[in-house]
């Protein structure tokens, strides 16, 4: 970037995770067959009419509470207007002058330093439906089919100031907004599916600080094309300025085969959305008695989950921030450690074999989890027996103790018996007894394992190992103990 | 109707056939007038049947099971076309009804059929329907008035006891004048647009039309109501009629705005609303000049938010989901050569107009103005109502002008100039006779009311009906 500075500024979707449309009773499954979940409002057939989803405002609130923006008493809908195949009454509703949310910030770790990035709005809008091109775009396709089962699923539009100055903050700044709106349940924040996307406003200035012209860059379907795309926009944009060229105002899109930026269209080429208020639906006057309720009910912040995780239970950052960016993870770690499990060790084992064996899907209990510790902290089963039974804990969902019962897998801790067990590895192995008296100690390691072979691993180690130094103590004349 | 309600109750007369009189009614004078798009006579006696066995059995659904009706064919019927009277929706069947036209069922009252119009509501003539003209039963070289022309007709005509029509700007009230019918435009939010193909939502009302004021009242008091649907639909929506009206209007006072009587104003119709109004005053009301300074916007203001809202509510019509479409070999053209062969003339026009005034930098010359315009006429008539029970002014400035003989679009907006008012405003507002000029064309008297006080507006009127009655028979004033 040489003698430049980025700005950069986000645009968000993110589709609301409600059981029905924002402006009619259509399920929002995804995956169902192509225009099986539509009705006549969502096809905008003549003489429907909208009839705004509570749930979906709920969320949006919810969101920009948890945004720290300032909520408006009044928001108003806005028509936008452009034709598209997809968009069936030929206009979006959205919030345009007056948007449900406004002037708040995130905060999060950047490089170890607590950033703020300014939200400078949050509306609600909906979703248009999804074009299938029989080729690769519109354009020499030769026919388009349309789903229209997405059209009226419930969009918040999130935008930040253009405060962000590095691709790395950039997709920061995304993966803790991701998982700020997946902590208040109001999205699944799939970039896969595409209920999370991003559009990036990019921008270069010189050192003396003159503003260059902003870039928009749309199709960034992924944390590392956005990572990618702005650092490839930014670099774009420095050489053409050092070349002492112009930047253009224009829209790019990211093109994740060719890893480049490419003209969509010029900035005197943007569509007029000719925006005016939905007459079809009364300003949005939001009761303040429902809005402190929405506010006293929302979660702990991943944020502030992670400062607790450090402070409360005196777990490293790393821990700390590991376990919250896995909500899934860190609720099991709290219910372990407040049946009195030790902070730490619960920290180990969730984010150790707990972690990988939660990757494919299903969760133990924190109750079953905690007798599982149990099991191992009081030596009645040792580390590698424990990480056998959390597997097994996985995969059937029986409880720790059953599962020890049934593989009879309780360590060996009877005196007597190891002593026998001890002695007959002596008596088999005289020649090698002799060599560890006459001072080659290494050889411990292989009567240790001997008898662990005779005792199918359940033997305590600690035990075996002091009672076999004793055995082999050079004079001793070993007599098994009798009963 | 209350009469024919007797009839129907004493089985003096039975629901198949009064439609059977209304259907051969139709067959001998539809020809000339062409009030209808569509007539659904097998629906119709089918329903008319079904009436009479629920009288047989003493189950009426309502007094008015049994009468029928005629709906405007901007409201959507499941099992005949909703065209708008447009190319564009030809061949349309709409997969659910309007909330009126379930309302309308469950009174018992079969239809008739579906009545023309201008095309999607755009017109003051009816002569922009794309399929026919409709014409004056008074006199068939003359329009009936738009854009509710057919229901008008139909009504006038004997066609059909009663109908319903829209009103945007006047659509009910402009034909219900030019064509000798009593029509209301209701309290925006009184009825339900549920169904209703948009042409400016923020404006659009569907309304009673009918021979006699007591008539429209009781039409008005079948389709009003809370709806949750419609966004816009009042809570306390709902409307009983009055059982009786007083004999004289001691106690009420009308206001007359004197810049209703200025220049363009047919001296024929000023006359006979003046009498109009003298008559209230023997009649016991209280007669005072009001203003209304900023109704000489009206029209302009009208003209840019419905343009505006037009231009998008119609822009879903592209060839894509339904309706006409004229294939091309990619998209966009497609939508092009759609919209230019599904449109007409009036159409274009307006959307052409409301796209213009809704661009960036025209939004805020054009649409914002218009909207703050809005409120100040809306304040003239809140102002108008804090001293005065009703407004009394023409309806029209003409009486009904000739087939052909408006071909400057803006001398046909002209003819909104008294009732767009209450659309911008959002007040109910009604049109009844009140005379006849010399060439023998119906002469329309409006009452306008404050929000929600359709029950003042149907108390003068059918005081001043009962009035202008005895005088007609009386032969003098």
């Amino acid at each position: 970037m040489g003698n430049y500075e980025l700005t950069i500024g986000l645009e968000i979707h993110v589709e609301l995770a409600t059981k029905s449309k924002m402006f009619c009773g259509c399920a929002t499954t995804f995956g169902a067959p192509p225009n099986t979940q539509c009705c006549p409002i969502c096809l905008g057939l003549p003489g429907t009419l909208p009839l705004l989803n509570r749930t979906a405002v709920e969320y949006g609130i919810r969101a920009g509470l948890a945004l720290n923006c300032r909520i408006n008493p009044v928001s108003e809908f806005a028509r936008k207007n452009y034709y598209y195949p997809d968009l069936p009454k030929a206009y979006q509703i959205t919030q345009h002058d007056k948007p449900l949310a406004e002037n708040g910030f995130l905060e999060y770790f950047l490089d170890g330093q607590l950033t703020k990035t300014t939200i400078t709005r949050l509306h609600l809008e909906e979703e248009v439906g999804k074009s299938i091109h029989s080729g690769d775009s519109i354009i020499g396709s030769e026919y388009s089919s349309i789903d229209y089962n997405r059209a009226g699923i419930p969009l918040i539009e999130i935008v930040t100031a253009p405060e962000i100055a590095s691709p790395k903050q950039a997709r920061v700044f995304l993966e803790q907004l991701r998982l700020t709106l997946q902590y208040l349940g109001v999205s699944d924040c799939k970039m896969e599916n595409g209920s999370l996307r991003c559009d990036a406003n990019v921008s270069v200035r010189d050192i003396e600080g003159n503003p260059g012209e902003k870039v928009e860059i749309k199709n960034l379907n992924s944390f590392r094309a956005l990572e990618r795309a702005l650092a490839y926009e930014g670099e774009r944009q420095a050489v053409l300025l050092s070349q002492g060229k112009q930047v253009l105002r224009e829209t790019r899109t990211w093109d994740e085969k060719a890893q480049k930026t490419v003209r969509m269209r010029l900035k005197a080429e943007a569509p007029d959305y000719r925006y005016f208020p939905e007459p079809d639906l009364p300003p949005l006057e939001l009761e303040q008695v429902w809005i402190h309720e929405i506010a006293s009910s929302l979660p702990e912040l991943p944020l502030a989950r992670e400062e607790r995780f450090q402070k409360a239970y005196g777990l490293s950052e790393y821990d700390a921030g590991v376990l919250v960016r896995a909500p899934h993870l860190a609720d099991v770690f709290e219910e372990t450690v407040a049946l009195g499990h030790s902070p730490k060790l619960t920290a180990n084992w969730v984010l150790g074999d707990f972690a990988r064996l939660a990757r494919q899907g299903e969760v133990v209990s924190a109750q079953h989890f905690g007798e599982l510790l149990e099991l191992v902290s009081s030596g009645q089963i040792n580390n590698n027996q424990g990480k056998a039974v959390l597997e097994e804990m996985f995969a059937t969902g029986a409880s720790p103790r059953e599962i020890v019962q049934k593989k009879g897998l309780t360590i060996i801790q009877d005196l007597g018996f190891l002593k026998t067990v001890i002695q007959e590895a002596l008596n088999e192995h005289s020649e090698l007894v002799e060599r560890y008296r006459s001072g080659e100690d290494r050889l411990l390691g292989f009567f240790v394992g001997q008898v662990m072979r005779r005792t199918g691993g359940r033997a305590e180690p600690v035990l075996v190992n002091k009672l076999l130094a004793e055995a082999l103590q050079p004079g001793r004349n070993w007599e098994p103990h009798k009963e | 109707m209350k009469e024919l309600a007797h009839k129907l109750r004493t089985s003096q007369v039975s629901s198949v056939e009064l439609v059977q009189h209304y259907l051969d009614r139709i067959r001998a004078v539809d020809s000339d007038i062409r009030a209808f798009l569509y007539v659904d006579e097998d629906g119709a006696i089918a329903e008319a049947k079904a009436s009479d066995e629920r009288r047989r059995r003493g189950e009426p659904l309502s007094p008015w099971d049994g009468i029928p009706i005629a709906i405007k064919d901007n409201i959507c019927t499941v099992g005949t076309p909703t065209t708008c009277a447009s190319r564009m929706l030809e061949n349309y069947y709409s997969p659910f009804e309007a909330e009126v036209i379930t309302r309308i069922k469950q009174a018992g009252m079969p239809i008739l059929g579906k009545t023309n119009m201008d095309e999607f509501a755009m017109g003051s003539s009816t002569e922009f329907s794309a399929f026919y003209i409709t014409r004056n039963p008074h006199d068939l070289t003359r329009v009936p008035g738009g854009s509710s022309g057919g229901s008008a007709a139909a009504v006038a005509a004997g066609e059909a006891p009663w109908a319903l029509g829209t009103d945007t700007g006047g659509s009910i009230r402009q034909p219900g004048a030019f064509c000798g019918v009593v029509g209301l435009k209701p309290t925006y939010g009184r009825v339900s647009r549920w169904g209703l193909v948009a042409l400016a939502s923020s404006l659009d009302q569907i309304g009673p039309m009918a021979r006699t004021v007591a008539d429209a009242e009781i039409l008005f008091s079948i389709i009003a109501g809370h709806d949750n649907r419609d966004s816009t639909s009042w809570p306390n929506a709902a409307y009983r009629v009055m059982d009786a009206v007083p004999d004289n209007l001691k106690g009420i006072s009308v206001g007359v705005p004197e810049e209703f009587f200025a220049e363009g104003l047919d001296p024929e119709v000023a006359c006979s609303v003046r009498q109009a109004i003298k008559m209230l005053e023997n009649l016991g009301a209280e007669v005072k000049p009001i203003s209304l300074p900023h109704n000489i916007y009206s029209i302009d203001t009208y003209l840019t938010l419905v343009t505006a809202e037009a231009s998008s509510n119609l822009a879903r019509y592209d060839g894509v989901r339904y309706g006409l479409r004229v294939e091309a070999p990619d998209c966009t053209t497609m939508f092009k050569k759609t919209r230019t062969k599904g449109f007409g003339p009036e159409v274009k026009r307006r959307i052409m107009l409301g796209t213009y005034v809704l661009t960036a930098s025209h939004h805020e010359a054009f649409y914002e103005q218009a909207r703050r315009v809005r409120t100040l006429i809306a304040q003239d008539l809140e102002q108008a109502f804090s001293s005065v029970d009703v407004v009394v002014t023409p309806t029209t400035p003409t009486t009904a002008f000739r087939i052909g003989e408006k071909q400057d679009p803006l001398q046909m907006y002209l003819s909104d100039s008294y009732t767009a008012i209450a659309n911008l405003a959002g007040n109910p507002a009604l049109t009844m006779p009140c005379g006849i000029d010399r060439k023998g064309l119906p002469i329309g008297l409006q009452l306008i009311a404050d929000h929600f006080r359709e029950d003042l507006i149907f108390t003068v009127g059918r005081v001043l009906e009962q009035s202008l009655r005895e005088v007609e028979a009386g032969g003098e004033l």
